[in-house]
C-alpha cells in the first residue's frame, strides 16, 4: 500500500522494480511522472487505482510533439490518503491516433476522451458519445489543437478581421528598429 | 472608459440591398405576420420548429439516437436538408411613422428598454450589478426580460464563439419591432484578445447590426450605463432603426452568418 | 330609460379609466416602496405607462392563430367584467357601475374566466413553457378558489344577500360592523386566498421569471403584452375593491377607497417580500388544508 512508503521516491522506486517501468521524473515531494507503454497503460492505471490507492482521476490530457510524431497522453491520478499525484505518460503515434478507453474505470474519463477526440483527433473506441460535437459544432477541418493547424491563418480566412489593427509587441518593435531593411 | 459610435466601414457586399417581398402600406405601423403565410404559399403551419432554443419539445432529451446518423451530427435537431419543416419568409422593412407621433413613440421606447436575459459572454457579469442596489438600472427604465419576444435590447457581452453566434442570431431574429443591440468589449469590435482564435468571431457587426459599442474588457457598470444613455439619445433622435437595416441587407448578413456557422439546421429567418 | 343607460355607460367608462390609472400607479408606487426597502431608488412612477406605450408601439407581432389572439382578449374581458359589476363607491350614482343582486357569483365567474381564456391562448402559442406555466397556474387557481368561495358563501349566508351592494350596506354604521370583525374566520380564509390570487410570493411560481421564463405569457409580445399589462392593472384594482367591499366596509368616497385598497395591497406586499416560493404541489396542499378549514368554520359561524 502507498501508506507504507515514506516518500514518493520510494513508491516510484518500488513501482519501477515491481512493474518494470521507466522514465521517472520527480517533480516535487508529492508529484511524480512515469512513462508507460501504450499497451500496458490501462492495466497499470487499474493497478494504481486498485492496489496503490490512487482512486481519483484528476485529468487526462495530451501534448502534441510534432517533431517526433507522437502524442503524449498524461493521466494524472491522485491519492487521497497521502495526497500524492502520479502522472502516467503514454506515447502514441500521431497517425491514426487511438488509445484504450478508460471510461469504465472512471465515468468522467468519457468527457475527457470526447474532448481529446475533438481537439486532437485521438480515437478511444468504446467511449460513449465520442463523436458528438463537444465545443465546436460542425467542424470539418483539422482538429484544432494539433500543431499543424494554423489558427491565425484560419481566423483571418474565415472571420472578418478589422483592418487597421496595430501591435505593441516588443519583439516586433525591436526587429523593426534594428533591422529596418528586412 | 470611452465609447464610440459605430461607423459602418464595410460595404453591404455582393448581394446589395434586397427589396421587401411585398409592398407595405406606409400607414400601417405594425404588421401582423399571420403565420407568414400571406407572402408565400409555402409555410407549413405556424411555427418552424417549435420553441426557441432549437430542441423540439422533448423534456427528457433523446440521447437514444446515434448522433452519427443525424445529418447535422447533432442529436434532436431537425436536419438541415429537410426544408419542408421550415418557413422561408424573409424579414420586412417596417416604416416608421413621421413627425410628432414617431417622436413620442421613440421617447416611450427609449425610456422603457427591456434587455434580453441572455448573457452571451463575459459581459454578462457586468449586467448583474446593474440591476442591484448600487447602480440600479431600473430607474432608467432598463429591466430584464426572459424571452426574446418581449425584449427590445440585446446586449452582446463580449466574445461570441461560433456556437453562441448561432443562438445570438436565432434570438435576435425572434425579437420584434424596433430592436437595438449593445456590443460590449473589444472582442466585438475587432476580436479583442481572441483575435486569432479559430472559434470566436472578430466583428459582430458583420452578422447582426449594432447600435452602440462600449469599449473595455469588460466595461464597468458605469460605462454600461453611459452606453445605455447614448442608446437613449440615439433612439430619441430617430436613429434606432437597425432592425430595418437588417431587413434591407438581409442577404449579406445571412451570407456572412452561413459562412461562419457550418451546421445550419434552422430556418433562414427565425421569426 | 335610454339616457339613463347611456349615462350609466359613460359613468362606467369613467370609473374604468380611474381604476386603470389607479392600478398602474399602485403598481409603480409599491415597486418603488419595495426598492427603497432594498436600498435602491426604484422605477419611475409613470414607468408602467411607458411600458404599455412601448409595447403597443412595436412594429411587428407574430400571431399563432385565432386562439392565441383571443387569449389576451379573454383576459381583459375577465378583468373589465370583474370590475364592472363591483360598486366602486357605495352610495354614489356615478361609480356604482352595473352592480345588481346576485353579482357576487358573476364576479367569481369572471375572476376564473380570464385565467381560463389565457390558458387556452397560451397553449396555442406552441411554446412548451407556456403549457407548463398554464397547468401550474390553473392548478393553483383551482386550489385557492376553495377557501375563497367558502368565505363568500359564508358572507352571503350571513347577510342573506348575493348582491355586493347589499353586503356593503350591511356593513355600514361604524367600524365594528365590518365583516372583518363580524366574521373574522371568513375574512382570514379570503385573505389567504387573496395571496394566491395575486401571485405574489410564496405563490408566485406561475409567472416567476427565474422559474420558467414568465410562464403563460412567454410568447405574448407587442400589443398582446400591452393588453395583458393593462389587464393586470384593472384586474388587480378590481380584486382590491372587491375585497374592500366584502370585508372592510366599502368606501363612501374616493380617498377612502384609495387608502383602504392601498392598505389591503400592502398586506400582500409585506407577506410577498418576506417569503420564498412554494412549489405548485406545496401550494395546492396548503390551500386545501388549513385555509379550507378556516373557510368552513367561517361558514359554520355564519350559519349559526
Amino acid at each position: 500500500m502507498t501508506k507504507d512508503f515514506e516518500k514518493i521516491e520510494d513508491l516510484v522506486q518500488s513501482l519501477l522494480e515491481n512493474e518494470g517501468k521507466d522514465g521517472v521524473r520527480l517533480q516535487s515531494p508529492d508529484l511524480a511522472f512515469l512513462k508507460v507503454e501504450a499497451t500496458q497503460a490501462r492495466h497499470f492505471i487499474m493497478d494504481l487505482r486498485d492496489h496503490y490507492g490512487f482512486t481519483h482521476l484528476v485529468f487526462l490530457t495530451a501534448v502534441d510533439y510534432l517533431e517526433e510524431g507522437i502524442f503524449t497522453l498524461t493521466y494524472m491520478l491522485h491519492n487521497y490518503d497521502t495526497h500524492w499525484d502520479i502522472g502516467v505518460q503514454v506515447d502514441i503515434p500521431r497517425e491514426n491516433a487511438s488509445m484504450e478507453s478508460i471510461h469504465d474505470l472512471w465515468a468522467q474519463a468519457a468527457t475527457y476522451q470526447r474532448e481529446l477526440k475533438e481537439m486532437f483527433g485521438i480515437d478511444f473506441p468504446g467511449s460513449p458519445r465520442l463523436d458528438e460535437p463537444f465545443v465546436l459544432e460542425g467542424w470539418h477541418d483539422v482538429p484544432p489543437m494539433r500543431r499543424e493547424f494554423d489558427t491565425k491563418e484560419y481566423s483571418e480566412r474565415t472571420f472578418f478581421p478589422r483592418p487597421g489593427r496595430s501591435t505593441n509587441d516588443p519583439a516586433d518593435h525591436m526587429r523593426r528598429k534594428l533591422y529596418p531593411e528586412e | 472608459m470611452s465609447m464610440e459610435k459605430k461607423e459602418k466601414t464595410g460595404n453591404p457586399g455582393e448581394s446589395g440591398k434586397t427589396a421587401p417581398q411585398e409592398t407595405q402600406s406606409p400607414d400601417s405601423i405594425r404588421e401582423v405576420v399571420e403565420a407568414m403565410g400571406e407572402s408565400h404559399g409555402t409555410s407549413r403551419g405556424r411555427h418552424p420548429d417549435g420553441p426557441p432554443g432549437g430542441a423540439p419539445s422533448d423534456p427528457g432529451g433523446s440521447p437514444s439516437e446515434n448522433p452519427d446518423t443525424q445529418p447535422g451530427g447533432y442529436p434532436g435537431q431537425a436536419p438541415a436538408t429537410d426544408t419542408t419543416l421550415f418557413c422561408d419568409a424573409r424579414p420586412k422593412v417596417e416604416k416608421p411613422y413621421r413627425g410628432i407621433i414617431e417622436k413620442f413613440l421613440n421617447w416611450a421606447r427609449a425610456e422603457s428598454l427591456w434587455v434580453l436575459g441572455f448573457g452571451t459572454g463575459c459581459g454578462a457579469i457586468e449586467l448583474r450589478p446593474l440591476m442591484t442596489s448600487r447602480f440600479d438600472a431600473y430607474r432608467f427604465g432598463v429591466a430584464g426580460r426572459a424571452t426574446p419576444r418581449q425584449s427590445s435590447v440585446f446586449v452582446i457581452g463580449g466574445y461570441a464563439s461560433v456556437k453562441t453566434l448561432k443562438r445570438i442570431v436565432r434570438s435576435y431574429e425572434q425579437m420584434q419591432g424596433p430592436k437595438f443591440v449593445l456590443a460590449l468589449g473589444s472582442c466585438t469590435i475587432n476580436g479583442g484578445m481572441y483575435w486569432d482564435s479559430y472559434n470566436t468571431i472578430n466583428r459582430i457587426d458583420q452578422y447582426i447590426p449594432v447600435d452602440v459599442y462600449i469599449t473595455g474588457c469588460m466595461p464597468r457598470p458605469e460605462a454600461l450605463l453611459a452606453g445605455f444613455m447614448k442608446l437613449k439619445e440615439l433612439i430619441k433622435a430617430g436613429k434606432g432603426e437597425k432592425a430595418n437595416e437588417y431587413a434591407e441587407h438581409f442577404d449579406w448578413y445571412k451570407a456572412n452568418q452561413k459562412k461562419v456557422i457550418p451546421d445550419w439546421d434552422m430556418p433562414d429567418y427565425n421569426w | 330609460m335610454e339616457p339613463n343607460l347611456l349615462l350609466k355607460i359613460a359613468y362606467a367608462a369613467l370609473s374604468l379609466f380611474i381604476v386603470f390609472n389607479y392600478g398602474l400607479l399602485l403598481t409603480a408606487t409599491v415597486a418603488r416602496i419595495r426598492a427603497r426597502v432594498q436600498g435602491r431608488i426604484g422605477i419611475r412612477i409613470f414607468q408602467p405607462y411607458l411600458d404599455i406605450i412601448k409595447n403597443n408601439a412595436k412594429r411587428s407581432s407574430i400571431s399563432h392563430g385565432v386562439m392565441f389572439f383571443l387569449g389576451p382578449i379573454f383576459r381583459i374581458t375577465g378583468g373589465i367584467g370583474t370590475f364592472l359589476f363591483i360598486p366602486m363607491i357605495y352610495g354614489s350614482v356615478m361609480f356604482s357601475n352595473f352592480s345588481f343582486s346576485g353579482d357576487v357569483l358573476l364576479v367569481i365567474y369572471f375572476i376564473f374566466f380570464g385565467q381560463l381564456g389565457m390558458a387556452l391562448g397560451a397553449g396555442e402559442g406552441g411554446h412548451p413553457y407556456s403549457a407548463i406555466g398554464v397547468s401550474r397556474g390553473l392548478a393553483q387557481m383551482t386550489a385557492f378558489e376553495v377557501p375563497f368561495t367558502l368565505a363568500i358563501i359564508a358572507l352571503a349566508v350571513q347577510h342573506q344577500t348575493l348582491s355586493i351592494t347589499g353586503i356593503v350596506a350591511a356593513q355600514q354604521g361604524g367600524i365594528l360592523s365590518w365583516n372583518v370583525f363580524t366574521n373574522p374566520l371568513a375574512t382570514l380564509g379570503a385573505i389567504i386566498a387573496f395571496l394566491g390570487m395575486s401571485m405574489h410570493n410564496p405563490f408566485s411560481v406561475v409567472t416567476a421569471p427565474q422559474e420558467i421564463p414568465i410562464g403563460p405569457p412567454v410568447e405574448y409580445h407587442s400589443n398582446y403584452l400591452g393588453l395583458l399589462q393593462s389587464n393586470r392593472a384593472i384586474f388587480n384594482s378590481a380584486k382590491l375593491i372587491l375585497y374592500m367591499n366584502l370585508f372592510f366596509g366599502g368606501a363612501t368616497n374616493l380617498p377612502v377607497m384609495i387608502v383602504k385598497t392601498f392598505l389591503i395591497y400592502m398586506i400582500n406586499v409585506v407577506i410577498g417580500v418576506s417569503f420564498p416560493r412554494f412549489r405548485v404541489e406545496q401550494s395546492i396542499r396548503f390551500f386545501l388544508g388549513i385555509p379550507t378549514l378556516i373557510g368552513l368554520l367561517g361558514l359554520l359561524v355564519a350559519v349559526w
